[in-house]
């Protein structure tokens, strides 16, 4: 007996019982409900154009995120509540202060990419008092738009920061109706959907389906549909799971729940370092943050994910369950080859754990992508070097986007231990980065240019913690 | 209720919001795409070539045909002519026998639902025989392989000058190209009609060429088809001749299988199957003397056209009028190559050939500086072209037309002075000795666009308008909206006309059985034209009340002033509803249509003489930039515009578009990277690689001013055309980021930096300069 996808839209019970479970909340917006306001851009999370809010039941309230409607799938919204943009209006049923500040400050050109805009403004603006410069550039990383330039958009993001009124609208009561808290099994003609409360029932399922396809924000997954236009006939989604929901920090170690989005886990990773922040920043759009898992980010297994490098730097580990139990790896060691870990079948990334940093270990890591916002790396390193009496006792260097798998810089590694942190003992490890990697070229970057920075960014870890009024980054550069 | 006000809403030079501003936010504004589908319609789906050059031995599309399948269409079942070529041949909408680039439609299925479409696509069985395929301008020009013949421009001796000159530089430069990465993809949706007629939404600039182009394809006369646009979500030059294979497609699907057919890229395939900016590179020796001065200057452009003609030709005769900048070349010669390669078909983008021969302009200015050791803004000023008949005859474009209008002079001592470029530019020497991982570098640059297409024959418009009995006006003319305000700016002129607020003048969707033979909406030349003709129809209509009234109200027709809503003849007063009112039971006709042609232009290509233009938009920029030597990477500190819109129709808007121009041409020269691989695939066909500016790209300290002037040429309201000038503005990133590298290495030393300046190409620099 197949359950049926229940979510609020616009303010209204919608129940979906025939659609294929990997619908697209766009196409159903787009096609089915006929709300045309939300636009398709690229179908993949990089341009915004399709963006809504998502409002999830968290203590009787409806906490809305902004996220990209062309790579949700409509099962996972079940339980949810969805704003779009025709359904933003004032109490008074003018637009609203948003709506208006962009229409004042000349926000819109050709207006494709507005309604976008304007929901990932409508999002800010419901959650947070006075936005920041920062926020608002955050909140519209993952917009795109092609004729104003922005600057009347963040004008307008201004304006509206200023208003009173920033709700939006929502309806916890009736979202608490349609609470499941417990396994939805959605079994259409056009596949299966599982969608687990417990870890139990997650590895209940796996085990039943162990070739299904696990989603967690489907960032990447989204893609394999929108993009590769692939069939996914069972799909298992990670999202509800409470266990995998959780964080969970003591003095010497921080958990993750491998569905944790990336927003979620901000703050607690950002306090590894400044240059974490930095990294989680840039990592993507706050649209992907917010739907993007931790967990997924590393399961995937992608040689350019931008978690693995500091991770593994940390000295990660994964934890991986099944029906028959838990077995804990490196995370180093979990990247096997391009594309293939070392998840068995039956078996899910349960959480991730991670070593608090000990004061004496040196650590950064550096992003270098085309863009700031919303890129893939071409190259992403990170460095931990534990030092004691002035000896580096210990060296972790990981790099993305180097390898076919993101892995350590064993030889590099080896330079330093033993020595002093100096000049010379720098410029042995940079030589030996060369022999650690052999990048390939492609769109993002040449194998040269690849080999220059990473040595490079060891050059500038070295800097930065020997030479600390050396000014060495842009974006934290102020006058 | 009468009006006090002494000012009508919304006329003339008013800042006022985009017509659709309110429908933008709320999202009822309707994009094709968004167009109710009628019932029965069919989704059409592209087998795309695997390969960038090949024989097709074999078409098998006997599986193709699952259930929802309604047609397959290949070149052969065309009736009419298979191209969709705007102005020479060779843009077939079903590759014929031979595939020419990576992304060439190859077959066409029409189905119940786009998986269907795509499904069946997959099930075509297609041979190939690869052929060597040509990917680059250095291939193409050693095979002599061009889509047109090399064209020269030029005046005096410059080979003998540069020789005689005291100092040299030989140089070359790449230039990359640009995806328009309009947030709306192509798109078309087709209807047949009764009595073989047709109706095509379609997402382009230019109606008129998609309607002749879908009539040709199908055998029949341009009256049986009628093309409708209401707004594009972005166009950019991207939808100027490129909409019409898409509206081809779906046409011919709809022909095929009598129902309506819509057919959509999405954005990989948008990227893929369509043509870019022109990527070119300029090879350049300058003779100067050693104050800077020019003394002769040879280019050769050798433009990467793709496989076939497309608009290339007079976007390379764009590149090679704009050669020149603001400078007087004295003895030039500018030779230019059409190059063909097996590449998707280039085309229209933003500035249309401009901005790669004035960047090359701009970067010699900057060698010439270095050169000497001076500060590129002493080099630029002695260069300029003079105002008329101040010095000699330092006035004269090497392609004969005389700089009438020249302020750039004025743009620059403005600009230095509020942009604080002497002081800035010390502030950043002190930064530099200071720093040796982060450089500072700046870069001023000006702009001067000319103003009209190059073909002469398309600088003409027409424009419809209705006054209907209750005082409210509908307004319809050739020129399409693609976010540029055209429609908010001709419904001012109409409102200024009639003397009525802005809301009782509504615009329609731009439609071919309104205005016919409508020119594309481009060369910046939509509200020059449009404005105009819109204002003679009005006119029409405005003369005819007159004298209506004049009679009516007995009084001279000198006597009769239409006035912030009203209408005073003599003595009397009237609304101009009530005067409407009166004209129409006194069967006065309400309509009007109004025709422009623009003045004074004159070009005779094969002497490579005339004055192409009717005038130049002029602009300047400063930018500001810091980069981080380590890896190349970069931002944008503070950019400084001053830019000349004429007497402005709408600041508002204007502002809209230089800014908007302003960071397209950054993105074009900065993280903008077109990367194809040694097959001709094009691998950045997404925003998840192809990175277009976003919010935290743009300078955090930006200033835009307009320029206090007037057009002295009779436009519309003395304004000037924005559309395009502004991009080039972004032109003072790329040399400041050169400038920044420069710092990094020894005095004197002239970065090789080339364009786009992505991180990497910064980098190279930098090592090129520290070796």
């Amino acid at each position: 007996m197949s359950d049926s996808i229940r979510f609020i839209l616009n303010g209204k019970l919608v129940e979906v019982a025939d659609l294929p479970p990997t619908t697209t909340l766009l196409q159903y917006l787009r096609l089915e409900a006929r709300l045309t306001g939300t636009k398709e851009g690229c179908a993949e999370g990089d341009c915004g154009a399709c963006t809504v809010a998502v409002g999830k039941l968290v203590k009787g309230k409806v906490e809305y995120q902004s996220m990209n409607a062309c790579i949700l799938f409509l099962p996972t919204l079940d339980g949810r509540e969805v704003v779009t943009v025709e359904h933003l209006k004032s109490a008074t049923g003018a637009p609203t202060p948003v709506q208006q500040a962009m229409v004042k400050c000349h926000g819109s050109q050709c207006g494709f990419c507005t309604p976008g805009f304007v929901m990932a403004l409508s999002t800010m603006v419901n959650n947070k008092q006075n936005a920041s410069e920062d926020d608002i550039q955050d909140a519209i990383a993952g917009n795109l738009c092609r004729c104003t330039g922005y600057r009347p958009i963040v004008d307008a993001a201004r304006m509206a920061n200023e208003s009173a009124e920033r709700a939006l609208p929502s309806h916890p009561k009736e979202l608490a109706s349609i609470q499941r808290n417990r396994l939805m099994t959605y079994d259409v003609a056009g596949g299966k959907y599982f969608s687990p409360a417990s870890v139990e029932d997650l590895a209940m399922v796996l085990s039943v389906y162990p070739d299904a396809t696990i989603l967690a924000g489907g960032t990447d997954v989204g893609l394999w549909v929108t993009k590769f236009h692939m069939g996914l006939p069972v799909i298992i989604y990670t999202g509800n799971v409470v266990e995998l929901r959780q964080i969970r920090e003591s003095r010497v170690l921080l958990e993750i729940g491998a569905a944790v989005t990336y927003t979620e886990a901000f703050d607690a990773l950002a306090a590894f370092d400044p240059s974490m922040e930095d990294l989680l920043k840039r990592f993507s759009s706050l649209h992907i943050r917010n739907a993007g898992t931790v967990g997924g980010n590393i399961a995937n297994g992608s040689p350019i994910g931008d978690g693995p490098p500091p991770l593994i730097a940390l000295g990660a580990k994964v934890v991986l369950r099944s029906k028959s139990g838990t077995r804990m790896v490196e995370m180093e060691d979990f990247f096997i080859a391009y594309k293939k870990q070392d998840r068995k079948a039956g078996e899910f990334v349960e959480k991730l754990v991670i070593p608090k940093r000990p004061d004496n270990v040196l650590f950064r890591v550096y992003k270098l992508s085309k863009r700031f916002d919303q890129d893939i790396s071409a190259v992403c390193g990170a460095f931990a070097l534990t030092i004691e009496d002035d000896e580096i006792v210990a060296a972790r260097i990981a790099f993305g986007g180097m390898a076919g798998t993101p892995h350590r810089a064993h030889k590099a590694e080896r330079a330093l231990v033993g020595r002093v942190w100096n000049e010379e003992a720098v410029e042995k490890a940079m030589a030996a980065l060369d022999d650690d990697y052999q990048p390939m070229s492609d769109a993002r970057a040449s194998a040269e240019y690849r080999s220059t920075t990473a040595r490079n960014l060891l050059k500038r870890f070295y800097i930065e913690t020997t030479d600390p009024t050396t000014k060495t980054r842009l974006y934290r550069y102020a006058e | 209720m009468p009006n006090d006000a002494k000012k009508i809403d919304g006329g003339m030079g008013a800042p006022k919001a985009h017509d659709s501003a309110h429908l933008h936010v709320s999202g009822e504004a309707t994009y094709t795409d968004d167009v109710l589908e009628s019932h029965g319609c069919l989704h059409a789906y592209v087998l795309k070539s695997p390969h960038a050059h090949a024989k097709i031995t074999k078409i098998d599309i006997s599986d193709c045909y699952v259930p929802g399948v309604h047609a397959v269409m290949m070149a052969k079942d065309i009736p009419g002519v298979n191209d969709a070529a705007p102005v020479f041949p060779g843009d077939p909408i079903f590759a014929d026998g031979v595939v020419l680039y990576y992304g060439q439609c190859i077959l066409g299925v029409a189905a119940e639902s786009i998986e269907i479409a795509r499904a069946a696509v997959k099930r075509a069985v297609v041979t190939y025989e690869t052929l060597p395929a040509i990917l680059n301008v250095h291939d193409a020009i050693k095979a002599q392989k061009f889509v047109g013949d090399p064209y020269e421009m030029g005046q005096g001796d410059a080979a003998g000058a540069i020789a005689k000159a005291k100092n040299k530089i030989k140089g070359s430069l790449d230039i990359g190209g640009q995806d328009h990465f309009y947030l709306e993809g192509q798109i078309a949706m087709a209807t047949p009609l009764e009595n073989g007629e047709f109706h095509c939404w379609s997402s382009t600039q230019h109606p008129s060429e998609v309607q002749h182009l879908i009539a040709k394809m199908l055998n029949l006369h341009d009256h049986a088809v009628t093309v409708e646009v209401r707004r594009m979500g972005g166009g950019f030059g991207g939808k100027e001749s490129q909409a019409s294979l898409i509206a081809c497609v779906a046409s011919a699907l709809a022909w095929k299988t009598n129902r309506p057919v819509k057919f959509r890229l999405d954005r990989d395939d948008d990227m893929i199957m369509t043509g870019k900016r022109h990527d070119l590179n300029v090879a350049y020796e300058v003779g100067f003397n050693d104050e800077g001065l020019i003394e002769g200057i040879e280019y050769i452009h050798a433009v990467n056209c793709g496989m076939s003609p497309d608009l290339s030709n007079a976007i390379a005769d764009r590149a090679m009028f704009h050669a020149d900048n603001v400078y007087y070349l004295g003895n030039a010669k500018v030779t230019s190559y059409r190059c063909f390669t097996n590449k998707v078909s280039n085309t229209a983008f933003r500035g249309f050939g401009g901005p790669q021969g004035m960047l090359a302009m701009e970067y010699v200015i900057d060698d010439i500086a270095r050169h000497l050791g001076k500060d590129p803004q002493d080099v630029r000023k002695i260069n300029l072209y003079d105002a008329k008949g101040e010095l000699g005859d330092r006035c004269t474009t090497h392609y004969g037309m005389t700089v009438e209008d020249n302020i750039i002079r004025d743009i620059f001592s403005q600009l230095e002075h509020t942009g604080e470029y002497a002081a800035r530019r010390e502030a950043i020497k002190t930064f530099n000795a200071q720093n040796k991982i982060l450089k500072k570098g700046i870069a001023l640059t000006p702009v001067k666009f000319g103003i009209s297409f190059t073909l002469t024959m398309l600088n003409q418009a027409g424009a419809l308008v209705h006054v209907y009995k209750d005082g409210t006006v509908q307004l319809n003319h050739g020129g399409t909206e693609m976010g540029q305000g055209l429609h908010t700016k001709v419904c001012q002129v109409v409102a200024d006309m009639f003397q009525i607020d802005f809301d009782k003048v509504r615009i329609t969707a731009t439609n071919t059985s309104k205005v016919p033979n409508t020119s594309a909406t481009a060369a910046s030349s939509g509200a020059d034209l449009n404005g105009k003709a819109a204002e003679a129809a009005a006119r029409t209509i405005r003369d005819r009340l007159a004298d209506f009234a004049a009679s009516h109200f007995d009084t001279e027709i000198s006597a009769v002033k239409f006035a912030a809503g009203y209408v005073h003849a003599g003595s009397h007063t009237v609304s101009f509803k009530e005067l409407v009112q009166l004209a129409y039971a006194a069967r006065v006709q309400l309509s009007s249509t109004g025709f422009y042609k623009t003045p004074k232009i004159a070009w005779d290509r094969p002497k490579g003489k005339g004055r192409p233009f009717y005038y130049f938009a002029y602009g300047a920029a400063i930018t500001e930039v810091i980069i981080d030597t380590l890896t190349g990477e970069y931002n944008i500190l503070r950019a400084d515009i001053l830019h000349d819109a004429g007497q402005s129709l709408n600041p508002a808007i204007d502002i809209g578009q230089v800014e908007g121009g302003y960071v397209q041409g950054v993105g074009w020269l900065t993280s903008e990277e077109l990367w194809w691989n040694d097959k001709g695939e094009l691998k950045t066909h997404a925003p998840s690689t192809y990175k277009i500016p976003t919010g935290r790209d743009v300078p955090k300290d930006f200033r835009t001013v307009l320029f206090e002037g007037i057009n002295p040429e009779e436009t519309i309201y003395r304004s000037k055309a924005v559309g395009e000038p502004p991009l080039m503005l972004g032109i003072s990133a790329f040399l400041a980021l050169r400038d920044a590298v420069a710092a990094t290495g020894a005095a004197n030393c002239i970065p090789p930096l080339q364009a786009p300046a992505t991180p990497e190409n910064v980098l190279k620099a930098i090592q090129a300069v520290q070796k």
